[in-house]
């Protein structure tokens, strides 16, 4: 009977760790596996139907506002102080600023940005920086089609409803440490979400999507020549292929063909598409974003002391194409380039010009990857 | 009846403790010994007495050191938390010095002169053990089988974190101590050199990874299907004919025309397993140093094929003409 009960007690816990161990291990059942590359080549893309179910959900467009009701006149002829966008109809700006008060601000409201007494004064931060959003929604849309494509963005793509997106990223001095001569992370090992909670380097973001440094880490001859591109380089852009990963909600070889990572002509479309992605966020955060970083508050900073910035998340939010595909901009013409939805054929219009983007603004860098010997 | 048919042994045999083969350095053995039924249910159940020496308390001494090294300095990156140490225990990791140092003897103990510290210790503790495992074998009138295959496992330690770094001029290019850390860098490495897959050492080691698990599978499944006609006590029927073993040997060579005989399995055996890490040393230690790019190397030789395009085609926009930054 002791014997029985030991048995017993030894099988339900044998039982409790492999239970636990495919728990950990394996998802949810009802993944869909998608085969893009030639049979055999393991190019394929694998779905949870569950996880699509709810992402279905997230990634619906918003109704578009009605159409405005034109007259002709533009917005700067009717309204003060409209620095960017007085060159559009000022029935459309109207219905412009209702749509972002439900892309950015729904609870918030008009007074998120405004002072209501007086719409015209530039006392609030948020309407400074709602300025330079548009402008930069302009400078994606119309010089970085190379990524957005014929798509574009509008403040929804990241807001989603949110005064700040639910993705961005700050400069990450890590998780506390022991400052004396132990425990050094060395940048890594640690469970964080940007490398997908592997051991990778959790700031991937700060050396590739922020400053410059080469994200190419393989050999492009097949015998040692003068590439001598490390082992922990190689995790940092490892880990920066995680975030893309987790971004985007695709496996490796949505861009890459695995049996050679790095060779252009096994790879898809898209590996050239995300290649720009990279320089358009590089783009954003050194000539958009660090110059808004003085323009917030202090409790907008990260941990550091820098504002925020974007990487693929911000806009793909788990999915291969924002909102799959479907496009906001398409209702709203104006916010395609500076001088698209101008009111036309008037003499004494006057549009404000498009600020040419601010010069980079220096950054502290803590987590630089390991230099090349 | 005893049986044997069960992953546990069912019958424990209980008789005062048997000291061993007499005139083999008696003196040495320490512990008296007693007898555990846990372990009786896995193996034999008299535990001890066990032969120390010198070189074992220098062994389990440099071990510690090592194994200290690297736990403080887990324990230290999670600021001497005790509950994020046990949390985060798979992540956490001892690193090699970042590659800026090269060979630097002692680079700063914060910057990886820790981790050439516990390599060190490690290093001489696993060394000792191997002497310890090759005089024990000899001091019991032994062959040194066991050292040696033993060797084999240390051949491939010493080409990852001694030999290869030594010979890529960098200490950073070594393994950290770390349960997930480690696997990151095998990945990462794999990455870097353009797929381990097509490093034929790399195919060999694996052959030799799946062969010693299939030959362990079939040895222990035969030995065990004869247990119950007394095939586990093999060494003794070897030269007989009708015994539980030759039943074993009947259906190998029913089933597939040839079989192993009981001292040549084990030979089987033993060579898969040595040269699994045997293999697998050779094809870390040329990376880097003699190939840079496994998958461009294969291509080169006509060991990677090439398949049909089926995506348009896709150029490098870092080489195309007119490309925006």
């Amino acid at each position: 009977m002791k014997q029985m009960k030991f048995r017993l007690g030894m099988a339900l816990a044998g039982v409790a760790v492999v239970g636990i161990g495919l728990a950990l291990t394996f998802q949810r059942p009802h993944a869909d596996v998608v085969q893009r590359g030639f049979r055999g080549t393991g190019m394929d893309q694998v779905f949870n139907k569950q996880d699509l179910a709810v992402k279905a959900y997230a990634n619906q467009l918003p109704a578009a506002e009605p159409a405005a009701d034109l007259t002709g006149v533009p917005a700067s002829q009717v309204y003060q102080n409209v620095k960017v966008l007085g060159n559009i109809d000022a029935a459309e700006l109207t219905r412009l600023m209702t749509a972002m008060t439900t892309w950015v601000a729904p609870k918030q409201g008009c007074a998120y940005c405004h002072n209501l007494n007086n719409l015209a004064s530039d006392e609030l931060y948020t309407k400074v920086v709602a300025r330079r959003m548009i402008q930069m929604v302009w400078h994606i849309n119309s010089d970085w089609k190379t990524h957005v494509a014929g798509t574009g963005v509008t403040c929804y793509t990241c807001h989603r409803g949110q005064p700040v997106p639910a993705y961005v990223w700050f400069n990450n001095p890590g998780p506390p440490q022991a400052l004396g001569e132990l425990g050094n992370r060395a940048g890594q090992n640690a469970p964080t979400l940007a490398p997908g909670l592997a051991s990778l380097p959790y700031d991937p973001f700060t050396p590739f999507l922020e400053q410059n440094n080469d994200i190419r880490v393989i050999s492009t001859s097949a015998l040692p020549d003068t590439d001598h591109t490390s082992i922990k380089q190689t995790e940092w852009t490892y880990s920066l292929m995680m975030h893309f990963s987790n971004s985007l909600g695709v496996n490796c070889t949505f861009c890459h063909n695995t049996r050679s990572f790095a060779q252009w002509d096994q790879s898809t479309p898209q590996r050239a598409t995300a290649w720009y992605g990279i320089r358009m966020v590089r783009d954003l955060n050194q000539n958009v974003l660090a110059g808004l970083r003085d323009v917030l508050p202090a409790h907008r900073w990260g941990p550091l002391g820098d504002g925020p910035k974007v990487n693929c998340a911000t806009c793909h939010q788990g999915v291969y194409k924002p909102l799959y595909g479907g496009s906001t901009l398409k209702d709203y013409q104006e916010l395609a380039s500076s001088t698209s939805g101008a009111v036309p054929a008037s003499p004494d219009d006057a549009p404000a010009p498009n600020t040419p983007p601010a010069a980079p603004a220096p950054a502290t860098q803590p987590d630089a990857p390991a230099p090349k010997p | 009846m005893a049986e044997y048919q069960n992953i546990f042994t069912q019958v424990q045999v209980r008789a005062p403790a048997y000291v061993g083969v007499p005139g083999q350095s008696n003196e040495n053995r320490i512990g008296k010994p007693y007898h555990s039924y846990l372990l009786g249910l896995i193996g034999d159940a008299q535990v001890g007495p066990i032969y120390l020496g010198a070189l074992g308390v220098l062994s389990l001494v440099c071990g510690f050191i090592a194994i200290e090294i690297i736990g403080l300095n887990m324990w230290a990156s999670v600021n001497w938390d005790p509950v994020q140490f046990v949390r985060q225990l798979p992540w956490l990791a001892l690193e090699p010095p970042p590659p800026a140092y090269g060979l630097k003897i002692l680079p700063p103990l914060r910057e990886g002169g820790w981790w050439l510290l516990a390599g060190f210790f490690l290093t001489t503790s696993i060394i000792l053990w191997w002497v310890r495992t090759y005089r024990r074998a000899r001091a019991l009138g032994m062959g040194t089988h066991i050292a040696w295959s033993f060797a084999s496992a240390i051949w491939l330690y010493l080409v990852l974190g001694f030999i290869r770094p030594l010979l890529m001029g960098s200490w950073g290019e070594a393994v950290p101590f770390g349960i997930f850390p480690h696997l990151d860098w095998t990945a990462a490495f794999s990455i870097r050199y353009g797929n381990l897959f097509y490093n034929p050492f790399h195919m060999l080691s694996i052959v030799f990874l799946y062969g010693s698990t299939m030959l362990f599978a079939m040895h222990a499944a035969t030995v065990l299907a004869i247990s119950r006609f007394g095939g586990d006590r093999e060494i003794e029927q070897i030269v007989d004919r009708g015994t539980a073993f030759e039943r074993g040997a009947l259906f190998w060579r029913w089933t597939m025309g040839f079989n192993a005989t009981a001292e040549s399995i084990h030979r089987w055996a033993w060579w898969f397993a040595v040269l699994c890490p045997l293999a697998g040393g050779i094809g870390i230690l040329l990376t880097g140093t003699v190939v840079d790019n496994w998958y461009l190397w294969a291509v080169k030789h006509g060991v990677a094929p090439a398949y049909p395009q089926v995506f348009p085609t896709t150029l490098d926009p870092l080489l195309t003409t007119g490309a925006k930054p």
